[in-house]
């Protein structure tokens, strides 16, 4: 293999091992925070909620290799727009239910 | 620098197959949209569990009283773990196109994600056995169900989806439809991963804090 | 033996002539009727294929094709044929509901129920959708200049599994039952404690293949329009046709989705006893709701925006104009797409949540306006100064104006949720919708057929026969939805197949009036088809460009040939084609030629839809071993499929030169037509811009090479 290649092959490999690390270190750090009872009620889905959001910036940025490069902006627009659509299906969902669920309280 | 012209998510092959490079942008970019819509599909599970889990209880049993945490943390990380050895398996095709090495790291990915299927198959068992918490109890219950299974459902073809792709590796070698279906599996396989962040928090973790 | 291992719960009175035999009526006569009628069809079909010797060039030429152009005419006649049973279906309840007034009528309420139920999905899923994918998947590669899209198999598989959908929903009018439950199918009414039996069953497979269907069709269309535009065709170059296209296809990527969960979550309520929608075990039907209009609001901006792209070329093409406000245009449409996923909750203000909730959602309806509004201007800027050639295309555009803004009035009065909880569910509603619908999408699409059908077939349709058709349909609509609006506020529920008010008479004949002309307008239209048919020699068009075009497609010849361009076009500007004209470099040969490398024919697509056919009936009639076996063949030939090496085929650049130069001969030789005589046989494709006029009409041909 020419040296490029094997430099090349260096820095992708570290990234799928810094990708792992991290996603370890939160995962365990997620699980601790409900195993050690750290957080409840608001407070933990706040605290898991962060924790699963930085999670999965990792996983896109380490094993999708989605960043903030220009020649890569297609890619991460629609990943954008894709959330935007989701916060609107998921929290409209959710309001929604949420308040008609209210209303019907005896 | 090669690494930087990339043209799509996931491992490009920039650098070592310029053809095949070429070749995969729009094939990737079109896999990538498929993904968008997937994700999509999760997000109103999610959404329909966030209301369920709280309101479908009826005489069921809830949240807390059905999931177990070990059982979970050891499928994530079997997923996670499998997730990497693809990583693996997609750097030993792009720069050294060796046949036995990319086929030893997919069955290693293949063997961790099966046993994840397995585990939560197991998971389904001893709560339908053991809690009295088959789907049909109640909308939380089916709720779960079909977050997770559908989810089961995805790892199980990423598994068939696997075998193929060996088969094909072994028969045909590294034509550029080969490469080009192997990444398109590697982008599905850590988008799996992606998502079952979301049910380990949400479903299991915030399901027994809360 | 063990028939229901076999034939599943289909027993012989499932057919629907048992119910004309086991209790005569006018109503099962009917539903006998229709039934015949499919068979017959399909029977007089089999027959004519088989004595013309049609079967072979079917199969290899038209079901095998992965052609965009191909897949396209084959969505069009999907929604052609459908349109045909839907429409004659909304006959029907027109005139049932006219015949029910202190009486019975002549349908039984259970037929009624079927009949708005199958007349809704069709219109939606089986007319609409096909006749926008069609028309998207043929015009969208020819005006980027592009040879095909960018996954064509995908998109033939696409289209046979609309077809699959389809066929099913046939299959309904003569095996079993259809749903009762509406277009929407809400539960609980559609839960198995209220509907035991097939119906809603059909509706749910059916409407899942389409479904699946939209979504492929919409990240094929998405990356071709993304990936495979010709050299410097940026983005605010594209035709406004395919920047609709775009948004509705990004639309279709994340609308279909949420009505996938639904169905899924409904089967698994029907099929397996979960609780998503039922009455108690902590089921929530209103979930139902809201997940299907998740869907069902992008779907009918799904709808329109092709339309909105159709009416764009239109009035820019039949006004000699460069289209008015284009930026607007696009940067309307990108809104109209994004606040479409912001607004569902309209479609069910009267559920219950409160009112800060349906406030809000009641003001994001009202801002969808805005663009709307923006794009109306625009068109009529456009003619605003223009030559406007009153053409049946220019016709449907100006009714669809004026009747289009009606129907928008009556959305911002609906969205005002105090106004909507007295005219929900009522025939104010169904005015409402199909004041939308018919001016804006069907007619899009029939002016769209007018337009593009020389393109396609290389002959011109009757102008004359197409006035009529449209002199029936235009006043035929306003007839039979107008009354509707004010049955609707006398208090005139929809759904309802029998009446106690006498009042209503009088508006429901009205409306039967104009349930006739649209089918008069409907049979014109059949007629205009057969006669240019039968005429296309004195419509022959085959120079392609017969209205004074604008965009790449009406550079090429009609037909297109199968690789569209001889050459990939290179574009430095909007409206290239018109462009070239004016500078008088049109028909100019390409210095080199090159091989062509397009898909072969295979058998994958259609074999997918079958075996997909066979999983939804297997699964409507719990045949368990066939949707069981079906399910697996699908992913044999998928499978089998990816193991094909040889799938593409060359053609040689001589056999590409040849006809192009034999194309761009005939072009340069032809005189170019003028406007005044566009519809008359003069019109050979060949057009005399208007861009031009006064200055000397051919191009010299010798010096044409153009340097690339
Ligand atoms: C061309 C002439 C048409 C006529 C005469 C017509 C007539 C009708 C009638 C009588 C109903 C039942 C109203 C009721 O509930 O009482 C109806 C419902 C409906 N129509 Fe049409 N229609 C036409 C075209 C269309 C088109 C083009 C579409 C859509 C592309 C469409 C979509 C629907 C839908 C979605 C419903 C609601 C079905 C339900 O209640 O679930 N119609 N139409
Ligand atoms: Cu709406």
């Amino acid at each position: 293999m020419p040296p490029r290649e094997i430099e090349d092959e260096g820095r992708e490999r570290r990234s799928y091992v810094i990708g792992l690390v991290l996603a370890l270190v939160l995962t365990t750090g997620a699980f601790a925070v409900v195993g050690l009872n750290l957080l409840s009620g608001g407070a933990a889905l706040a605290g898991l909620g962060l924790l699963a959001l930085i999670q999965a910036v990792v996983h896109l940025r380490y094993f999708l290799h989605i960043d903030l490069q220009r020649s890569h902006r297609d890619d991460l627009l629609l990943i954008l727009f894709t959330v935007l659509i989701l916060l609107i299906m998921v929290s409209g969902t959710i309001w929604i239910l949420y308040d008609q669920h209210v209303r019907m309280m005896p | 620098m090669s690494l930087s012209e990339r043209l799509h998510p996931g491992l490009n092959l920039a650098g070592t197959d310029p053809e095949g490079h070429e070749a995969a942008e729009e094939t990737l970019f079109g896999f990538w949209i498929f993904l968008m819509s997937d994700l999509v599909l999760f997000a109103v599970l999610f959404a329909t569990y966030a209301a369920m889990s709280v309101q479908g209880i009826a005489e069921g049993p809830r949240p807390a009283e059905v999931f177990d945490l070990t059982a979970a943390f050891v499928e994530t990380l079997l997923l996670l773990f499998s997730s990497f050895a693809f990583g693996l398996a997609m750097l030993e095709m792009k720069y050294r196109e060796n046949r036995r090495g990319v086929l030893v790291w997919l069955l290693l990915t293949g063997l961790l994600g099966a046993a994840f299927v397995g585990m939560e198959l197991h998971d389904y068992y001893v709560m339908i056995t053991q809690h009295a918490a088959p789907p049909q109890a109640s909308g939380f219950l089916s709720a779960y169900y079909l977050l997770t299974g559908t989810h089961a459902l995805h790892v199980s073809s990423g598994l068939v989806w696997m075998v193929i792709m060996a088969v094909q590796v072994a028969l045909i070698g590294f034509t550029t439809p080969v490469k080009l279906r192997l990444m398109r599996l590697a982008l599905f396989w850590h988008m799996l991963d992606v998502v079952w962040i979301g049910i380990f928090t949400f479903v299991y973790l915030y399901g027994v804090a809360s | 033996m063990n028939w229901e291992l076999i034939f599943g719960q289909i027993k012989w009175t499932s057919f629907v002539f048992a119910g004309m035999i086991e209790n005569p009526s006018l109503s099962e006569a009917i539903a006998s009727g229709a039934g015949s009628i499919a068979v017959l069809g399909a029977l007089a079909t089999v027959i004519l294929l088989t004595v013309k010797g049609w079967w072979v060039p079917l199969w290899r030429d038209w079901l095998t094709s992965v052609d965009h152009k191909k897949v396209g005419i084959m969505y069009i006649a999907i929604a052609l044929v459908m349109f045909a049973r839907a429409v004659i279906e909304a006959a029907l309840m027109r005139a049932q509901q006219l015949a029910a007034t202190e009486g019975a009528g002549f349908l039984s309420a259970d037929h009624f129920g079927q009949l708005f139920s199958t007349h809704g999905t069709i219109m939606i899923f089986f007319v609409a959708m096909p006749f926008i994918t069609g028309l998207m998947n043929y015009v969208m590669p020819l005006q980027i200049g592009a040879r095909d899209v960018s996954f064509p198999l995908l998109n033939a598989i696409s289209l046979m599994l609309t077809m699959a959908g389809a066929i099913l929903i046939m299959v309904s009018l003569v095996v079993g039952q259809f749903s009762t439950g509406g277009w929407s199918a809400y539960p609980p009414f559609t839960g198995i404690d209220f509907s035991p039996g097939e119906g809603v069953d059909y509706w749910i497979w059916a409407v899942s293949l389409g479904s699946i269907g939209s979504t492929l069709t919409g990240l094929n269309l998405a990356v071709t329009i993304y990936k495979k535009r010709c050299p410097g065709m940026s983005l605010f170059r594209m035709p406004l046709f395919t920047w609709t296209t775009l948004c509705t296809s990004i639309l279709m990527i994340f609308a279909m989705a949420p009505l996938t969960a639904a169905t899924v979550m409904l089967a698994l309520d029907r099929y397996a006893g979960f609780h998503f929608f039922t009455n108690g075990d902590g089921g929530n039907m209103m979930n139902y709701a809201n997940l299907f209009w998740l869907f069902g609001h992008p779907e009918v901006y799904i709808l329109i925006l092709p339309a909105f792209g159709v009416w764009s070329e239109v009035v820019a093409t039949f006004s000699s104009k460069r289209i008015y406000g284009y930026t607007s245009l696009v940067y309307a449409t990108m809104c109209i797409a994004v606040l479409s996923f912001a607004v569902w909750l309209h479609h069910f203000f009267t559920m219950g949540q409160s009112a800060n909730v349906n406030a809000i959602f009641g003001i994001a309806t009202m801002i969808i306006g805005v663009p709307t509004g923006v794009k109306v201007y625009d068109w009529l800027l456009t003619m605003v100064g223009g030559r406007i050639r009153f053409s049946t295309p220019m016709l449907y555009h100006i009714n669809f104006l004026l009747t289009f803004i009606l129907g928008g009035m009556t959305g911002v009065l609906l969205a005002n949720p105090g106004v909507d909880f007295q005219v929900h569910n009522t025939l104010f509603l169904v005015a409402h919708f199909h004041n939308m619908i018919i001016p804006g999408v069907l007619f899009g699409m029939f002016a769209a057929v007018q337009f593009w059908f020389p393109k396609v077939f290389g002959f011109r349709l009757h102008e004359g026969l197409g006035r009529a058709s449209f002199w029936c349909f235009a006043p035929g609509f306003l007839l039979a939805f107008f009354p509707l609006y004010w049955l609707g506020m006398m208090g005139a529920t929809r759904r309802t197949y029998m009446w106690s008010n006498p009042d209503y008479v009088p508006w429901l004949a009205l409306a039967m009036l104009g349930a006739g002309l649209i089918l008069a307008g409907f049979a014109l239209m059949v007629t205009q088809i057969v006669v240019s048919v039968r005429q296309r020699a004195q419509l022959a068009a085959p120079l392609g460009d017969p209205w004074d075009g604008r965009a790449l497609e009406w550079s090429i010849p009609s037909p297109p040939p199968a690789w569209n361009f001889a050459v990939l076009p290179n574009v430095s500007s909007q409206d290239p084609f018109y462009e070239a004209k004016k500078a008088g470099i049109a028909y100019r040969s390409p210095a080199a030629y090159e091989d062509i490398e397009v898909p072969r024919n295979t058998a994958t697509a259609p074999l997918i839809g079958l075996f997909a056919c066979a999983w939804a009936f297997g699964l409507v009639w719990h045949i368990w071993w066939l949707a069981i076996a079906s399910f697996v063949l699908i992913w044999v030939v998928v499978i089998a499929r990816s193991f094909a090496t040889d799938t593409e085929e060359t053609i040689p650049a001589a056999t590409v030169k040849a006809a192009n130069e034999a194309f761009l001969a005939a072009a340069r030789a032809t005189p170019g037509v003028t406007r005044d005589r566009e519809m008359t046989s003069d019109n050979k494709g060949r057009a005399h811009p208007e861009a031009l006029e006064g200055r000397a009409g051919t191009i010299a041909s010798g010096t044409a090479v153009e340097a690339l």
